[in-house]
């Protein structure tokens, strides 16, 4: 994964790029059934290495294919970032170990999610769908935001395009 | 791609099965893992494939754009209708113990419908960004852009 990552900053090239973020979804799949997160690792590997590429393939496909160079040196930006990543992995190092059951977050509503009044096997499902309905709602509401979104901008650029047409 | 023989092959070989594949993770999200989000998204996975082998005008005539953007918003009306259901049946909003008289199947019968609104929402999506820049692509080289006045 880190080969992936050192690669994706080297190359100047947007379609190995958008391959390389291909790989780097699987990879990140992997890590998260070796974590037994299936359900995470599905939705990574279909949107993540699928869906997402196919997109940016589009999009590749209505720009050029190799990236400018920057007009800036890297440093800030670089400095910004590590000093973020600094920072993220002193917090996390105040986290309690993983799976560690005496966390806060497994004594205060995980036992009840468990105990699986809805009888739904799959315990991630029903936490999504039943005990927190309304988040997944809110999901669903982001995901279709999204693209009406996406329908008004691209649509009235080409109806202008078509005005455009129309005129001459 | 379209006159790849190989492709094309493979590609109705294969669509069939991520359908299925598509419905099996709908389905069986309550057992294993899986849900409405993730097959939506396979739905629309096959979808792209089937409109990347095959030319997006033939997908296009699969699953039109009036669908498409119904199922966008029709996933959300879905899914908030389950929960107006609660409310009707005396519960509350997103109450799924009511929604049978036995309250598990109720609870059962809830998820089932909320996983389908997810799972429509987000393939309408998935699909119809698709398309945009797809025809966006082909307004661009010049070959007539397929959208139909709606």
């Amino acid at each position: 994964m880190a080969l992936t990552v050192l690669m994706l900053m080297r190359v100047r090239n947007l379609f190995a790029v958008i391959v390389l973020f291909g790989i780097y979804s699987f990879l990140m799949a992997t890590v998260l059934v070796a974590l037994d997160a299936v359900d995470v690792a599905m939705t990574e590997a279909a949107v993540g290495a699928g869906v997402s590429t196919v997109l940016l393939l589009g999009a590749l496909h209505l720009c050029k294919s190799r990236e400018a160079k920057p007009a800036h040196r890297p440093w800030l930006p670089l400095a910004v970032a590590l000093s973020t990543g600094l920072v993220l992995v002193y917090g996390a190092m105040g986290l309690p170990d993983f799976a560690d059951p005496l966390s806060p977050i497994h004594a205060h509503v995980v036992p009840r999610y468990l105990q699986n009044e809805v009888q739904v096997p799959n315990v991630v499902t029903a936490v999504l769908a039943s005990f927190r309905g309304y988040d997944t709602l809110g999901e669903t509401t982001v995901v279709f935001t999204a693209g009406a979104g996406i329908i008004a901008l691209l649509r009235r650029r080409k109806k202008v395009e078509n005005d455009r047409k129309d005129r001459v | 791609m379209k006159n790849d023989l190989v492709l094309r092959v493979v590609g109705k070989l294969l669509i069939p099965f991520i359908l299925l594949f598509a419905l099996y993770v709908q389905f069986h999200g309550d057992f294993g893992p899986g849900g409405g989000f993730q097959a939506g998204v396979i739905l629309a996975a096959a979808m792209v494939f089937y409109a990347l082998i095959f030319g997006v005008d033939t997908a296009r005539r699969v699953m039109p754009d009036w669908l498409v953007e119904t199922m966008l918003a029709a996933g959300v009306l879905i899914y908030a209708g389950v929960g107006l259901a609660g409310l009707l049946l005396g519960g509350n909003y997103l109450d799924y113990f009511v929604l049978d008289a036995d309250p598990v199947h109720g609870q059962h019968r809830g998820i089932f419908w909320v996983e389908v609104g997810v799972a429509t929402t987000v393939s309408g999506v998935m699909l119809k960004i698709f398309y945009l820049f797809a025809s966006r692509g082909d307004a661009d080289a010049g070959d007539g852009d397929g959208r139909r006045e709606d």
